[in-house]
């Protein structure tokens, strides 16, 4: 817990920089854009040792990433439909992240967050919409506050270590959401698949004009904006980052560690559970087994290149749902299995991971120190 | 793999392959009228990994048949969730790759995914495997096909009947749907065909997709005495391998898995897609209107049953062999009235018979007499 987090330091610093050149300000950004880049490109180098081992083409393979993710307004369109839940469960992960927690089961507020959502809006169909669609945010935020919100709790004051238990309570989740799927709310007309009521067409949340994505990804871009303002200009974000930087030192300063720990995991909790209810109004039309397709694990992925700061989550979603647009591509046009689309994500994933011990050691991106050397 | 059927096909079809370059070389035509037909693209979508020795790859070996078809190009994904991932595949299959033929695999893929593509696209042609198809509510260019292989595992059943020492069976089951429980008492059929005295223990795992449940169900079943295995999971590789591994013998689903338990394989009951896509095909090529319910059992190819294996005693071969000749004969019916549920409760009354593609057998709801286990 008393981790010491490079970003919440470094956050620190950018927010109040020593000097106002705009050189030296360019210089000390532009770190956190060129090492993740460099890592990007060092861990594609490293996929394409992997490619060319298998007889395949890296170019082939690049080629076919900027077609299926980015090359037409179709793949476009496909990679940022994909990156529409992986934004809020990507916050599930971020959020709690400042505070020096690393939460991993997201996926179980996703679960809880659909069946929540889906159980508010049946006895309601026949409401105005509007009344029907806030009430399934509302239970599917809810519901996922509380999951993670539980997690957070424990951690505060049972000292349960929130990363073992948020991943464990992901499995209970998926489990309640089965026995209420198959039991008490389930639709008896579905036979084969259970699941519950359908909201119906009517209660479905539709598209962005002009645009075959749905209303899902402007709900993720914002929970970003409001998650980074809330971190970076709010005085409740910087108690958040104070405790993440140092919990002791927090409590000298007489923060209310444990509030802001609970109510950081419930928040996070809540878009989590924000990105079910949209699964359900957007997408299935009813909660069922299908809820559970991995985004919260993904999202972990997500946070992480993003170095849990909520707005490179933007990006960093839209990249990875290029990936994954590609992926099937891939898949088919180079007779590679699926596991190809992983193993590069976790190639990413490890690399990134990695850079985080470069910052700091380049001179160009640390003013101070060729401004000395100028003098 | 494939059957007699098939091989006559395939030997038909590349017979008219060799008459259409017989007559392109004699013409010097680049496109001679025997290539009139224009190419095709179909489309498979599979929810789990093609080589799962289960549901997926009995898809995918449909496939395979698909594949050698003249004129026709197979794309194949595998691995896509249920979720806006299928929607995107499908239009992108159809986009990118030209398909107007897709044949999205999984249960899962039809309400709302399929549904939703195959309105943006009228004219590519969708066919579901599940039967959910519904002429008043779903458009035409949208279908379903399914197989009735409660019949399989009645057979099974048979074979087990006559392995079993214990008279104890045990069956690994995902999820208490009507199609799995259908299953599970066609086992106990055959099986009660033998000797009355056996029954079936299940254990669901809640899951279509779970190693760890199954592995834990199977050695559960054998060492509550249970000697033949069965189940019906999406991938019935793990059951089948620890079962064989703790020396029960297993009867397989989906796929044939004999490869895995040799000497402790049965028989299986096996889906046999290549039939159904080679239809599909064929009617897409000499464009006619493609069924949009289409079912079939043993008797139409679409299920059959691996060879039997080792452990098949003499007798059980004969009954065996004299139940799927009564079964392809047609109008083979095991559920009969009267039949009670393992409560006691009379489930299908005195002079009632269903027959396999009876609607009644859809919404099956109860496990027979016999079966030790329960639905909730």
């Amino acid at each position: 817990m008393a981790d010491t987090t490079p970003e919440a330091l470094q956050g620190v610093v950018i927010v109040a920089p020593i000097s106002t050149s705009w050189l030296e300000l360019l210089a000390r950004r532009s770190e956190a854009v060129v090492i993740p880049f460099g890592a990007f490109i060092v861990g594609m180098a490293i996929f394409s040792l992997f490619l060319l081992f298998l007889g395949k083409s890296p170019i082939d393979l690049v080629n076919l990433m900027v077609k299926g993710g980015f090359g037409n307004w179709f793949s476009i369109q496909n990679s940022l439909q994909r990156a529409a839940p992986l934004l809020l469960t990507a916050l599930c992960v971020a959020l709690p992240a400042r505070l020096g927690l690393v939460v991993i089961g997201g996926e179980g507020a996703v679960v809880l967050g659909g069946v929540a959502a889906a159980a508010a809006a049946v006895p309601l169909l026949g409401a105005p919409y509007v009344v029907v669609i806030g009430a399934m945010a509302i239970a599917g935020m809810a519901a996922g506050g509380l999951w993670i919100g539980i997690v957070g709790a424990l951690r505060h004051y049972r000292a349960v270590n929130e990363t073992i238990s948020s991943l464990l309570m992901a499995y209970i989740a998926i489990a309640l959401m089965n026995h209420f799927v198959e039991g008490p709310l389930r639709d008896p007309a579905s036979l084969n698949k259970p699941s519950t009521y359908p909201i119906g067409k009517d209660y479905m949340i539709g598209n962005i004009p002009g645009m075959d994505v749905h209303w899902g990804l402007v709900a993720g871009i914002v929970a970003c904006i409001v998650s980074w303002v809330l971190i970076e200009k709010t005085a409740f974000g910087f108690a958040a980052r104070i405790a993440g930087g140092n919990v002791r030192a927090a409590q000298i300063q007489g923060l209310a560690v444990g509030k802001l720990i609970v109510g950081f995991t419930a928040l996070a909790g809540a878009f989590a559970g924000l990105a079910g209810m949209i699964e359900v109004g957007a997408v299935q039309g009813s909660a069922n087994a299908s809820l559970a397709a991995g985004y919260g694990y993904t999202g972990i992925l997500v946070a992480f290149l993003a170095r849990h700061n909520p707005l490179a989550i933007i990006p960093v979603a839209i990249l990875l749902g290029g990936i994954d647009a590609s992926g099937g591509l891939i898949q088919r046009r180079m007779d590679l299995p699926d596991a190809t689309v992983l193993v590069l994500q976790g190639l990413l994933f490890i690399v990134i991971l990695f850079s985080e011990t470069l910052y700091g050691r380049f001179k160009l991106f640390n003013p101070d120190l060729w401004l000395r050397n100028r003098q | 793999m494939m059957d007699k059927f098939m091989l006559s096909r395939r030997q038909l079809l590349k017979s008219s392959v060799a008459g259409a370059a017989l007559g392109l070389g004699a013409s010097a035509l680049p496109f001679g009228q025997a290539f009139a037909q224009t190419p095709i693209t179909v489309g498979f979508i599979y929810v789990g990994p093609k080589d799962d020795y289960g549901y997926n790859q009995a898809h995918a070996e449909g496939a395979a048949v698909i594949k050698k078809l003249p004129g026709v190009t197979v794309v194949e994904e595998e691995n896509v969730p249920e979720t806006v991932d299928v929607q995107k595949t499908m239009e992108s299959m159809i986009n990118l790759d030209g398909a107007s033929l897709l044949f999205p695999t999984s249960f899962g893929y039809f309400d709302p995914h399929m549904l939703a593509v195959a309105a943006k696209y009228p004219k590519v042609q969708f066919r579901h495997c599940g039967g959910l198809w519904n002429k008043d509510k779903n458009p035409m260019n949208t279908g379903s096909y399914f197989g009735y292989i409660g019949m399989g595992q009645y057979l099974n059943g048979v074979a087990a009947g006559h392995a079993t020492k214990s008279k104890k069976l045990g069956f690994v089951a995902a999820k208490p749907i009507p199609q799995v429980l259908l299953n599970i008492n066609s086992f106990l059929l055959g099986a009660q065909s033998v000797d009355p005295s056996i029954t079936v223990q299940v254990i669901f795992t809640g899951e279509w997709s779970l190693a760890v449940k199954e592995a834990e169900a199977t050695n559960a079943l054998v060492d509550q005495g249970a000697d033949v295995i069965t189940c019906h999971v999406d991938s019935p590789k793990v059951v089948v391998q620890t079962a064989a591994g703790r020396g029960a013998f297993v009867c397989g689903y989906h796929a044939n898995q004999s490869a895995l338990a040799p000497d402790k394989y049965l028989t299986g009951a096996e889906w046999n897609w290549g039939k159904v896509y080679t239809d599909f095909v064929n009617d897409t090529i000499a464009d006619k209107p493609l069924g949009n319910f289409v079912r079939g059992g043993l008797p139409d190819g679409f299920v059959k049953m691996s060879p039997l294996g080792p452990g098949v005693p003499e007798a059980g071969k004969k009954q065996f062999e004299a139940t799927l000749a009564q079964i392809n004969k047609g109008g083979f019916a095991i559920i009969k009235g009267p039949m009670k549920d393992n409560t006691g409760k009379v489930v299908v009354p005195d002079g009632k018979t269903f027959p396999e593609d009876a609607i009644d057998l859809e919404s099956m709801n109860y496990l027979l007499a016999g079966v030790v286990g329960s639905t909730s």
